[in-house]
């Protein structure tokens, strides 16, 4: 019986130590930064690629003229909780203005705080995961050229079991995938936009819908979802869904005019915003990945 | 009987609910809905002048494109008494995608709504030319998303 009891307890113990190490939170390698040299230009288009403004301005706030104000407090409500956007200003106390590089690509790629809390995945960084290491580097570089902002982020609206950051270890271990969602030969345009689109536009992230643990279901990749905070569905725009040409789907992301002249509704108006200010050729990328998505199967 | 009546009736009605929306999610019988729907064609037909042009799927005719801003600019301006009535929310019925946001923030509602007169009469103004209807036509839909991004529901 003392010895049923002992193996028990260390077998207790062997699941606390497994589960322990499941969900520590992982940092970016210091060293494998070292070697690499931030690009002011090139972080300006990251930022912009990867929507950073998009949740971290200020609510209501239009896009347009002047540098964007990182001051956080957007609202995204969920079915765990209600997340609001931190501060993520160049301001040393209430933003990120006095954290090291290896802190601030940790933060991006590993969704993990300085004081090495995780994130909770409404901050993407499971799409930025796939990155190149470079070019967030260069978007820590270029985030310190942005006003500061003194306004306090928020705490977020999240009740228990979600509440324990620790458990958002175990989320990642199951969910962070870092292969590329759509595999196979690609042409070196539907490569480029997969690129834009997986790692840095993070277009799955509503396009794809998600199981109920909030994990993205990629065998029904970006074929539609429910809208994750509001009303109506996110439509589908793999090929099986959605039938424009690239000339179309490239001049959307351009102009936000669909191919009858509706526009762009709801948070799409935030990410047109951004894919007007790529370059054509960026935008023909996206329209070339899209084409190479596998399509929905009715 | 009355029971039974009722029951029927109730059913019919849900039946004819779900009929209604699986037959298209856009249809609307309400006569300020429909004339809304109607105000929402006509900017796509007159951008759709435009954007072909601008496109290079339409041959660039510089009355042509002048005429189409003027509607835009025309349509924009119409003055929308009436269009909004309470209980006209995507809320309060089938085949509206009016958001309640509407009625909450009239003010800002009619502030996007001047948004687009203004943009469209600067693409009234440069029309004349295949590059003033590139260079304005960003603009444009620019200002349509201002508003739909708030006061639309997402949808497919």
């Amino acid at each position: 019986m003392a010895a049923l009891i002992r193996w028990a307890l260390f077998l207790g113990a062997v699941a606390l130590a497994a589960g322990w190490w499941i969900t520590r939170p992982e940092r970016v390698d210091a060293a494998a930064l070292a070697g690499l040299t931030p690009d002011l230009a090139l972080g300006e288009r990251t930022f912009v690629a990867a929507g950073c403004a998009s949740c971290h301005v200020a609510p209501e706030t239009s896009g347009g003229d002047g540098q964007p104000v990182l001051s956080g407090g957007q609202r995204f409500a969920s079915e765990f909780g209600t997340f609001i956007a931190p501060n993520i200003s160049s301001h040393p106390e209430h933003g990120i203005g006095a954290w090291s590089d290896e802190e601030i690509v940790t933060a991006v790629m590993k969704g993990v705080s300085p004081g090495g809390a995780h994130y909770y995945p409404a901050f993407p960084y499971t799409a930025y995961a796939k990155a190149a290491p470079a070019e967030i580097l260069s978007l820590a570089a270029y985030l310190r050229t942005l006003p500061a902002s003194d306004v306090p982020s928020l705490p977020h609206e999240v009740g228990f079991p979600f509440n324990i950051r620790r458990s958002v270890g175990g989320w990642k271990w199951l969910f962070t995938d870092e292969g590329w969602a759509v595999e196979g030969d690609l042409s070196p345009d539907a490569a480029a936009g997969r690129y834009l689109a997986e790692a840095l536009g993070h277009c799955g992230e509503c396009h794809t819908p998600r199981n109920p643990l909030g994990g993205l279901d990629i065998s029904r990749w970006l074929q539609g979802a429910p809208n994750p905070s509001g009303r109506g569905r996110i439509p589908g725009i793999d090929p099986g869904s959605l039938t424009w040409s690239e000339a179309d789907i490239a001049y959307y992301l351009e102009t936000g005019f669909t191919p009858d002249f509706d526009t762009a509704g709801g948070s799409m108006v935030a990410v047109i915003d951004k894919t007007a200010q790529l370059t054509p050729d960026d935008r023909a990328a996206i329209a070339a990945y899209l084409k190479a998505v596998p399509p929905k199967v009715e | 009987m009355q029971r039974i009546t009722l029951s029927a009736v109730t059913v019919g009605l849900c039946i004819a609910v779900a009929a209604g929306g699986y037959a298209d999610s856009h249809s609307a019988t309400d006569p300020a809905v429909k004339a809304r729907h109607g105000h929402m064609q006509l900017y796509a037909f007159n951008l759709g002048v435009l954007g072909a042009m601008a496109k290079g799927e339409m041959e660039f005719d510089a009355d042509r494109a002048t005429a189409a801003a003027a509607n835009l600019h025309a349509v924009a301006r119409l003055d929308e008494t009436g269009y909004w009535p309470e209980g006209t929310s995507s809320d309060a019925m089938e085949g509206s995608r009016a958001l309640p946001a509407i009625w909450e923030k009239m003010d800002d509602f009619e502030a996007k709504q001047q948004g687009l007169i203004e943009a469209a009469a600067t693409m009234e103004g440069a029309a004349g030319s295949l590059d003033g209807i590139r260079a304005n036509i960003g603009a444009v839909g620019g200002a349509c998303g201002a508003c739909h991004k708030p006061y639309r529901q997402s949808d497919d």
